[in-house]
């Protein structure tokens, strides 16, 4: 493979699907100190938000130890070089909440739907344009449909304003052969100008592999995070990413060494349990699983005394979708109901 | 007693499902369907069913109202133009009953504030959304018992079952239900969340409701004050039902619902949809019975 001279935008996602392994608990100081180390690496663009992105605060998905605006109000002012851009699920947060994300100085917005409902990003994507800012369609668990139905529902979000489209591994099922179906088929509808971003998950270790196949299709945007710290098995791990990319010829203008520190000494520690492949996470991978259900899943395992496998197995069969976490607890205990009576 | 007439504005999705439960109706007769495109379903089915129909909108209904008798109209139109629709059907003293999320008029959710609504003579109620008629039932009952600080909905419904008005202003549907969720379910703050699930074959609509009591809950009272409210809300959804909880965690009072429909003319997973008109018909109803006795004195008469 000879990426070699190829120039790629890395977007670091610690900050808000790291929020998910968190618990939506990391603290105004850890966020200010990793934001601030990634912007001393060279990392262009860092997200900031609730991990269910703008207005996620909730008993559905988790009540943060800040409200986004305190997030963004702290991190934002102390970033020299480093972008932050926000998250936005329609459907959980409004225009409203994308307005305050732009009066908090974000300079990207991610308009994240399922991958067959581009068309509910439409009021969303067209008031981030208007306000001049960098718009991207974020299409999620995009392993759910077929390349070509995924590159019709990237050009909806186009024509609503977006200056960027994202195949977003949002379950770490996709198989490199998967992602460059994927991105090669936006790519052949897409405008020339419109630029397109890969974001895997780690859940079959395949985050760095997907990102090379997804840059060779002709992505030039690529998630990850350092320590790979988000939901599931994490996110592609940024600072391996990073090194790799460079050994390749891969131009990303990170440091290697400056965010192989970030990682190691900044985001490690603050990790409540390790972030890596276990049974929970490989079925997420496998089954295609929304990645954030992971914890969830495990709680309402440990609660109502079923496999936390089991849930997770169920939720995939069921075709669940992004934001269906409501769905794990009533599972949950319809399992229990029914081992009881077997 | 002598059914009073209505008219059915939009011919869509929900006013088609409307005009079928309708024609059952002891209390309401609807006689005309007003859609814009000729050659629509809805019309054609209005037509089947000897109901008069005009696809000149709103404006090709006014020159009937009197000579036909026209008292209450169902608005399924669309935000956007339901304002226009309802200052000229007032302006003719026509009740209007609003299915869109335009909220011009109080918010009615008829197993929780209906005879309030009947008993003013409102002349424009508004009914919510689906998300709002699923689930302010049960934090109304779970705030009867006692203060409820914060309640929050989620509604799953199949992507099939979300037409592209609601697409177009998903917003509007949060918005409207948090608002609806806090003024008629009593709740002191509201949140809305809403998911489109693409699954085949579709998803009947789930809906979540979590509410967080100020004191400790009182599960007893609780569980009694839900389970009383549901079967208020299955005589006009036979299909709404409790399928978990409530669970009680702490300060957390969970509640796990599933809407299915009627299968008028949408479809039975559609009960998102079937919700509302069921919903708009029995808010219709109660009015058409003060009508017909003479009891319904309108609160405002426009010039």
């Amino acid at each position: 493979m000879n990426l070699s001279g190829k120039k790629i935008t890395l977007h670091d996602m610690c900050l808000r699907d790291g929020m998910h392994p968190k618990q939506h608990q990391i603290s105004i100081a850890q966020m200010v100190a990793v934001a601030t180390g990634l912007d001393a690496a060279g990392v262009p663009l860092i997200e900031v938000t609730h991990g269910d992105g703008l207005g996620g605060a909730s008993v559905n998905y988790g009540f943060p130890a800040h409200t986004d605006e305190e997030y963004l109000r702290a991190v934002i002012p102390k970033l020299k070089r480093t972008k932050v851009s926000a998250l936005l699920l329609p459907g959980i947060g409004t225009v409203e909440h994308l307005q305050l994300a732009h009066d908090c100085g974000v300079a990207t917005i991610r308009v994240a739907t399922h991958c067959t409902e581009a068309d509910v990003s439409e009021q969303h994507i067209a008031r981030a344009r208007k306000l001049g800012l960098d718009t991207v369609g974020f299409l999620m668990m995009a392993h759910m449909v077929e390349p070509a139905e995924l590159a019709r529902q990237g050009k909806l979000m186009e024509g609503y304003g977006a200056n960027c489209i994202y195949c977003t591994d949002s379950a770490g099922y996709m198989l490199p052969d998967d992602v460059s179906a994927r991105i090669q088929a936006l790519r052949a509808v897409l405008r020339p100008e419109t630029e397109i971003g890969f974001h895997g998950h780690h859940n079959m270790a395949m985050g760095i592999a997907n990102s090379l196949a997804a840059i060779e299709a002709g992505a030039v945007r690529i998630d990850g995070s350092a320590a790979g710290l988000g939901a599931g098995a994490g996110n592609t791990p940024l600072e391996v990413f990073n090194a790799v990319a460079t050994r390749m010829g891969i131009v990303t203008g990170v440091d290697v060494f400056k965010l192989m520190d970030v990682a190691e000494d900044l985001v490690v520690p603050m990790m409540d349990h390790p972030i890596r492949i276990d049974r929970d996470a490989l079925i997420l991978g496998y089954a295609g699983v929304y990645s954030s259900f992971l914890l969830f899943a495990k709680r309402a395992g440990a609660k109502y005394g079923v496999p936390s496998a089991d849930i997770l197995v169920e939720l995939g069969r069921l075709k669940t979708v992004g934001g269906q976490e409501d769905m794990i607890e009533d599972l949950a205990i319809n399992m229990a109901r029914t081992k009881k009576s077997a | 007693m002598a059914k009073i007439k209505a008219a059915l504005i939009g011919s869509g999705n929900i006013g088609t499902d409307l005009m079928y439960k309708a024609l059952r109706s002891r209390w309401i007769e609807p006689a005309w369907m007003v859609g814009i495109d000729e050659a629509s379903d809805g019309l054609a089915k209005a037509r089947e069913k000897g109901l008069s129909t005009t696809a000149g909108g709103v404006d090709g209904l006014l020159p009937h109202l009197k000579k036909d008798g026209i008292r209450i109209a169902f608005d399924a139109t669309s935000a956007y133009v339901h304002p226009e629709n309802a200052r000229k059907l007032a302006e003719h003293g026509v009740v209007v009953i609003d299915l869109t999320p335009a909220a011009i008029g109080p918010y009615c959710v008829p197993s929780v504030n209906l005879s309030e609504h009947v008993g003013k003579g409102e002349m424009n109620v508004n009914m919510v959304s689906c998300g709002g008629q699923a689930t302010i039932p049960i934090v109304a009952a779970v705030a009867r018992v006692q203060p409820v600080a914060y309640a929050e909905i989620v509604a799953t419904v199949s992507s099939r079952s979300a037409g592209p008005g609601t697409r177009k202003n998903i917003d509007e549907f949060t918005r409207t239900t948090a608002s609806g969720i806090e003024k008629v379910g009593g709740a002191k703050r509201g949140k809305a969340i809403i998911i489109l699930n693409p699954a085949e074959p579709p998803l009947i609509m789930r809906d979540v409701v979590h509410c967080l009591t100020e004191g400790e809950p009182d599960q007893a009272a609780i569980r009694a004050s839900i389970e009383a409210m549901i079967a208020e809300v299955q005589k006009y959804v036979p299909g709404y039902q409790l399928k978990n909880g409530p669970v009680f965690d702490g300060k957390r009072v969970s509640t796990y619902l599933e809407v299915a429909g009627l299968g008028d003319y949408l479809p039975k997973y559609a009960g998102n949809l079937d919700i509302m008109t069921a919903a708009a018909l029995r808010t219709g109803e109660l009015i058409a019975e003060e009508m017909s006795s003479g009891r319904f004195e309108p609160v405002s008469r426009a010039s």
